[in-house]
């Protein structure tokens, strides 16, 4: 009996001890499984441009989104590195490469976004060098933080010194050494972050549209159709995209929302009620190309609309409480 | 008795004011909004006039043939004269501004004296392209503080009104985010001493024509049904609801809609041969679990269980745990840009929560695609040689008269911004050049 509870008191020690060992000997510094495609977002991203910079394929900043350039930089790097496809997708072999051929310092790459830094991971070169306060002023979202804009700070240019060839390790371990003693903390803070989704530096925006256009059109479409169903809003995005192609209206997205009399939200100031996620998506979705509209170009509300010539109008087909018409 | 009367007719006379003021203040309130919202229009258009102003001094620098050229330089002019024209209406009279102005009405000078010669004879001199290329950086970076302002404004709902006012009454301490925003831009300008409504997919056809792929049978409202349940996965339900097109439609179609607790989808099918046009799943998602890539294969397989068969991926982008990819028609190596599909998938179980196909049904049909007239290393030629060409494709677009071409489709690099080049593979006309940018600083991430 005794013997039982003691056993198992060991084993629960010897548990809780695994489990505690297992979390901080995860490898940091390498690849998950995924292959890496053109468009992809997060901490994969982040390594794939840190370790291509690192050998001075990729210039541009490292931002956690697959955009272009470092499409381009990883499609270089397959062709000098001779591997057998030069397909711009990071699958297993090109990681491999990647790996072998290159460090990557994580904690320095995670904590220079954290602080919103501009910087750069060549090889070979002291970090400390690589990295100059941001303009975080300007993106940062609190609004007190904004209006100190006055004190217009200035980053100082970034250090983009391609030189990869000169070996300076020394510095290299010794930045290693410091923080990989920081590790705990720095995780920890980590996870904060991605809790709050806050791990790259760019997003994915459609092409031709940047994220006000579409904050604009996700305040329009809230303010319009927040009590619709999710078909329906995507229906007034694709309502306003339609009259932004139609040649009858304004040719830019502000210009179709802001119309005079155009729509009752904007009137009587609806517009101005924060959007929901759902109503962003819904924007992003028609934006994509979804228009459950077939193409209409009004609608209108049948309990409320007042005006018999919009009644006149050839009507497509009724979503929620909206009927769309051309 | 006359102390009542005159209670009564003092206490009507309050109400009436009171009435009289209320609606009065309504009044007041409506025209504040409109013109706060005239304030707000302006200010959102200007944004958009510069950045579309910066890709297309971009897109200028990638350019070759000088036909192409001079459009694209009078369209230059023409937004940077529409930009101004909304610097014009916004209440910015107490503000300097007027460096952004000049260097607004330089690029305009400069676009609209290079148009109107006749660059056959006399193409662009190096110095001019060089003055283009710094006109261009300037650009970017008025772009990018015209959109933090812009997203700052929309973030804390700034209103203009607000503007007008701390601008009228000249208080030093008003912080006012808007005008330090338009402070920073004048700045930037100050600094120096002396670029587009694409439609999401290029080449796609905006003309609007009748569906050319309809084919087989008309179908009734139950096998509707059937196929919507099939494509909404769920079998044992009966509470979906069915509802058809009115006169306005292009084509007859059925919608389709269903919804409970967890899901609501929805979904267009055309009334002849039964045709998913488009396909909607609404419900939360969870954590992302799969890859954007693992995302791909999950939409392919789901193509091909659609029957709809040689299409390759053109482009996929990841969005907030989804993965939205568009595929084109791929007619024995050449990229029909007409014919595409979009379909969505969510990253945390790989579900397919969209598709739409009306692209595809609307341009697809058996098409002669000729042999090209000219080598690629001819195509090549017409090429901007500062653009370093990394990838090629054969393609079919829609080009700007909205006829189908077959061209050489050229992926390159030119400074650090990559650009799409068409070039018309029968007779070498460059038929559109475009910037491709699909990413965006973060302005709410950091």
């Amino acid at each position: 009996m005794k013997f039982k509870k003691l056993f198992l008191s060991i084993l629960a020690v010897f548990l809780f001890s695994v489990g505690l060992v297992a979390y901080p000997t995860k490898d940091i510094s390498a690849f998950s499984e995924q292959i890496i495609q053109h468009g992809a977002v997060g901490d994969d991203v982040i390594e794939l441009q840190a370790r291509l910079q690192y050998l001075g394929f990729y210039k541009g900043e490292i931002d956690g989104v697959f955009g272009w350039g470092t499409y381009w930089a990883l499609r270089n790097f397959q062709k000098e590195f001779e591997l057998k496809k030069v397909d711009g997708l990071a699958g297993k072999k090109t990681k491999e490469m990647l790996e072998r051929a290159t460090d990557y310092d994580e904690n320095f790459v995670k904590e220079q976004i954290r602080k919103g830094n501009r910087f750069t991971h060549y090889g070979g070169m002291d970090k400390s060098k690589q990295s100059a306060p941001g303009k975080q002023n300007n993106t940062n979202k609190n609004k007190q933080q904004a209006q100190q804009e006055k004190s217009k700070q200035q980053g100082t240019q970034n250090q983009t010194n391609t030189n990869t060839d000169g070996a300076n390790n020394e510095a290299e371990q010794q930045s290693n050494n410091e923080t990989n003693q920081q590790a705990n903390n720095a995780t920890e803070q980590q996870d904060n972050d991605a809790a709050e989704g806050q791990t790259t530096k760019a997003v994915n925006v459609p092409q031709g549209f940047s994220q006000n256009d579409i904050n604009l059109m996700a305040n329009a479409v809230y303010g319009e159709a927040r009590g619709e169903p999710y078909e329906g809003q995507v229906a007034v995005a694709a309502v306003i995209l339609n009259r932004v192609e139609s040649p009858t209206f304004p040719n830019t997205v502000s210009g179709v929302i802001f119309e005079p009399r155009a729509f009752t939200a904007v009137a009587d100031g609806q517009i101005w009620l924060t959007p929901n996620d759902k109503a962003r998506e819904a924007v992003l979705d028609a934006i994509n190309g979804w228009d459950p509209t077939g193409n209409a170009i009004y609608y209108f509300n049948p309990d409320t609309a007042t005006s018999s010539w919009i009644w006149g109008r050839p009507q497509i087909k009724r979503i929620g409480k909206h009927i769309f018409c051309k | 008795m006359i102390r009542w009367i005159s209670i009564a007719v003092l206490s009507i006379a309050v109400a009436g004011t009171a009435v009289w003021g209320y609606k009065e203040h309504q009044e007041k309130n409506a025209i504040l909004i409109q013109a706060e919202n005239t304030y707000q229009r302006s200010f959102h258009e200007l944004s958009y006039n510069i950045d579309l102003l910066h890709d297309k001094i971009g897109t200028t620098l990638a350019m070759n043939s000088n036909e192409r050229l001079s459009p694209q330089l009078v369209e230059i002019w023409r937004l940077t004269s529409e930009a101004l024209s909304n610097v014009g209406q916004l209440p910015l009279t107490l503000l300097p501004f007027n460096e952004t102005e000049e260097f607004l009405s330089k690029i305009g000078d400069f676009t609209y004296k290079t148009a109107v010669r006749d660059l056959e004879d006399d193409p662009l001199s190096d110095e001019e392209t060089e003055a283009l290329q710094s006109l261009y950086e300037q650009a970017t970076d008025i772009k990018n503080e015209l959109r933090n302002v812009q997203h700052l404004a929309l973030e804390n709902n700034l209103r203009w009104m607000d503007v007008q006012l701390a601008l009228a009454t000249q208080d030093e301490q008003a912080d006012n985010t808007i005008i330090d925003g338009f402070k920073t831009v004048e700045k930037k300008v100050e600094g120096f001493a002396e670029s587009n409504a694409n439609s999401a997919l290029t080449g796609t056809s905006s003309k609007e024509h009748k569906y050319q792929n309809l084919n087989g049978e008309k179908v009734n409202q139950e096998e509707a049904l059937k196929i919507g349940k099939e494509l909404f996965n769920i079998d044992n339900h009966n509470d979906l609801r069915i509802t058809e097109t009115g006169d306005g439609a292009d084509i007859p179609m059925y919608s389709i809609s269903y919804r409970d607790g967890k899901k609501n989808a929805y979904l267009d099918l055309s009334q002849q041969g039964g045709n998913p046009l488009n396909l909607l799943v609404d419900r939360n998602l969870g954590e992302k679990q799969i890859s954007l890539h693992d995302g791909l294969l999950k939409a392919e397989e789901y193509l091909k269980e659609q029957d709809f068969t040689d299409m390759i991926l053109f482009d996929s982008n990841e969005y907030n745990n989804t993965g939205v990819y568009s595929f084109l028609y791929n007619e024995n190596g050449v990229r029909v840009y007409s014919d595409a599909i979009e379909v969505k998938v969510g990253l945390d179980n790989g579900d397919i929560l969209g598709i739409t196909a009306s692209n595809y049904f609307m341009n697809h049909k058996d098409r002669n695609i000729p042999e090209p007239g000219i080598s690629i290393d001819e195509a090549k030629s017409y090429v901007n040689p500062n653009v370093d060409i990394q990838e090629e494709f054969l393609s079919v677009i829609d080009n700007d008269l909205g006829e189908e071409v077959l061209t050489y489709e050229f992926l390159g690099l030119y400074e650090n911004d990559t650009y799409r080049i068409f070039i018309n593979a029968m007779d070498g006309t460059e038929e559109k050049v475009e910037k491709l940018n699909g990413k965006e600083i973060n302005y709410a991430g950091i």
